[in-house]
């Protein structure tokens, strides 16, 4: 398989999956201005799919567009990893998936920028400043839930216990992190991992978290395996699409 | 019942170097920071190169529009301050 | 050229169709601008020593001038004013959930982007109207409450369902077409806060009623599903868009001192026929029928007869009795009520900080 066309397709499954999810929490944030940022950083995750999901069905050369991939593929052909197609849960769970999220991508985009393909590398620069602002979000809030009261602290550290395991799926080196690599396609994430893991811990200290020892990692997601979760999520977001079969919208 | 308030931030933007920062509305943030982002996200979004204060309200004091004469610089008196008092003679460009 | 992510807008004409006539209402909306900022610059001096408050108020509203925060101003214009800011802040919040329904399951990924954009700029639309209303001297956690409670209202047209896809184009078309010609007056209204922020929500809303429209257009020229799912909406959306303006002059109850306090500009009335005779020749270019046989135009007047909404519904609605009514405001309730240990987390957190500096000091 073209390694360009399966990191397209990977990239722009975590975010399209992110999107989908985020967009959950429109008229149901804990603030109006939370509502307006959560949306923002929710079309900024779409708009990265789309740019992604639109090269790779042009490099597939199948004729898929970035809507025939999004909304006629089962979950087994779905390349995001786990972590995104979590369920919201509570304030906490969303900040813990968004933070860790947004700190590999971010460091993903930055590096994407130097691709030898020339579309990732515009893509790339395009979407690493959105994913600073993410990133940059998503850690005021850690800071803020896990140093604020002792309900948010509670809270905020039982959402990384639980979305901590789910992060070394982010970082696995497999067949095509190797070979993208090698055609400078695109730097393999756990090349990454030790600046991602300083950067996260800086962050959890300070707002007196802990976390939790590496054992448990679960991963699948980059082979199709995914949770229970995603094909609910791919039933809700497809439907309507399928019911129609060929329409224009 | 609403529980502890979000304390109200005024927000001045200045759009462009060489303009001054304009007011342009208020929000509710917890602290600066936080207050910061959501200025960006609600009265710029997130444009570059735009400039953003944002200022607790309690710490505006403001004077009342009815304070009488003496409280100002009457500049209505002092006419020849503004510039539309000069009329440019024609065929003068850039003043 | 990378189509656009989200620092561009999203919004695009792209289909090739004419675009209805808003009846200039945007360049209605810059002249209102241009007005206020020529307004400004008359200036009416201020009142002197012995100056009757009341008399300035006056002359300063019949100059077509503003009135600004901390202007004295009578007791009633000021509850109205809240009254009325306040409704609409709370509108364009529970406006966020019948829209928000469609995210999820957004037939294209472009559509769903325009849809997250339309409903992010909802939300700060009632920001922006929420802070209007805290210049007359009210929080908002109060008026918060207030809506919580059921003692202030929001525009009735939010209690009635979004069962398909196309009642997203008809609200954009329809719900947001009349919330525009009501609005359109208001960028001219005597209280600053108020047109000012609604300057700046007409400028935006005008979009949303074009994606509304792009959406219907797509679907009457689409498949034989999708058309009968377009008509299909605007069989339902029709008459309860004419209700929005509110019930019949001889019946309105709070209008004539809004008339004379310049918060109100145009009769409801006149802004209902107004809407009608925009949606009449935009409905021909969809391909839509509006579902009114007695729809017709009348020579003398230049004007559309119609027939009017049932005005007892829409009393109904308003009392509560609406399809949604109680989903809506339970809605909300349960969104503020989960979120309340996330803002005192923050809260807390910047109490926190705030004494860490003074320590450090």
């Amino acid at each position: 398989m073209n390694p360009t066309y399966a990191l397209a397709l990977r990239h722009g499954d975590d975010a399209l999956i992110a999107a989908q999810r985020l967009g959950e929490w429109v008229a149901r944030a804990p603030e109006l201005e939370e509502d307006v940022a959560l949306a923002n950083i929710a079309l900024d995750q779409l708009g990265a799919a789309r740019l992604l999901l639109s090269y790779a069905g042009e490099l597939e050369g199948a004729g898929r567009d970035e809507d025939a991939l999004a909304y006629l593929r089962d979950d087994r052909e779905f390349r995001n990893c786990l972590l995104v197609e979590l369920p919201n849960g509570d304030f906490a769970v969303t900040i813990a998936k968004l933070f860790f999220l947004a700190a590999y991508q971010r460091r993903f985009y930055e590096r994407l920028c130097s691709s030898t393909d020339a579309r990732l590398a515009a893509i790339g620069a395009k979407a690493r400043k959105e994913s600073a602002y993410h990133l940059d979000h998503a850690a005021l809030w850690v800071l803020r839930l896990g140093d604020g009261t002792a309900e948010s602290h509670r809270r905020m550290q039982a959402a990384v216990d639980e979305i901590w395991p789910y992060t070394h799926e982010l970082f696995a080196a497999d067949e095509l992190t190797r070979q993208a690599e090698e055609q400078g396609l695109a730097v393999a994430s756990h090349t990454f991992r030790p600046e991602w893991l300083a950067e996260v811990d800086a962050v959890l200290a300070e707002a007196t978290l802990r976390r939790p020892d590496d054992n448990w990692a679960p991963g699948g997601g980059r082979d199709g395996l995914h949770t229970e979760h995603l094909s609910y999520l791919l039933a809700e977001m497809q439907v309507l699409h399928r019911a129609h079969p060929g329409a224009r919208w | 019942m609403s529980r502890q308030q979000w304390p109200l931030w005024e927000v001045f933007v200045r759009a462009r170097r060489g303009l001054s920062h304009t007011h342009v509305g208020s929000l509710h943030a917890p602290d600066a920071e936080l207050a910061l982002r959501n200025a960006r996200d609600l009265y710029t979004r997130r444009q570059e190169g735009v400039s953003i204060w944002v200022v607790p309200a309690t710490a505006i004091t403001a004077s009342s529009p009815d304070e009488k004469d003496a409280f100002f610089d009457p500049a209505a008196d002092k006419v020849y301050r503004h510039p539309t008092f000069y009329e440019v003679p024609e065929g003068v460009a850039h003043l | 050229m990378l189509p656009s992510c989200n620092t561009c807008p999203v919004y695009g004409n792209d289909f090739g169709i004419e675009t209805p006539d808003d009846g200039g209402l945007l360049r209605q909306v810059e002249a209102a601008e241009e007005e206020l900022r020529h307004a400004a610059g008359r200036g009416l001096g201020a009142p002197l020593a012995d100056t009757d408050l009341q008399e300035y108020f006056d002359r300063v509203v019949g100059a077509d001038q503003k009135i600004e925060p901390r202007d004295w101003m009578p007791e009633a214009y000021r509850r109205t004013l809240i009254r009325q800011i306040a409704q609409h802040a709370h509108s364009e919040i529970i406006g966020m959930q019948p829209e928000g329904n469609w995210i999820s399951r957004a037939p294209s990924l472009k559509r769903k982007a325009i849809l997250l954009a339309k409903v992010q700029d909802e939300a700060g639309h009632g920001l922006y109207l929420y802070a209007a209303a805290e210049t007359l001297g009210i929080s908002r956690d109060e008026l918060v409450d207030l809506l919580l409670a059921g003692k202030q209202k929001y525009s009735s047209i939010f209690n009635y369902p979004t069962l398909t896809w196309a009642d997203v184009g008809a609200i954009g078309w329809l719900v947001d077409g009349a919330a525009i010609v009501n609005q359109v007056p208001l960028c001219r209204c005597s209280y600053g806060p108020y047109a000012r922020a609604m300057i700046r929500v007409c400028k935006e809303e005008s979009f949303h009623q074009r994606q509304g429209y792009e959406i219907l257009h797509t679907l009457s020229h689409g498949t034989e599903a999708q058309k009968a799912m377009a008509q299909d909406a605007i069989n339902r959306w029709w008459y309860p868009s004419l209700a929005m303006f509110g019930p019949p002059d001889t019946d309105s109850t709070h209008s004539a001192k809004s008339m004379a306090w310049k918060i109100k500009r145009f009769s409801n009335d006149e802004l209902r026929q107004r809407f009608v005779d925009m949606c009449v020749g935009q409905a021909e270019i969809l391909g839509l029928t509006l579902p009114d046989p007695g729809l017709r135009f009348n020579e003398e007047r230049q004007s559309y007869d119609f027939t009017q909404p049932d005005y007892d519904e829409l009393m109904r609605v308003i009392a509560g009795e609406g399809p949604c009514n109680r989903q809506r405001i339970d809605h909300r309730r349960a969104a503020h009520a989960e979120g309340a240990w996330v803002r005192e987390a923050a809260a807390a957190y910047a109490a926190k900080q705030h004494q860490r500096l003074e320590v450090a000091a």
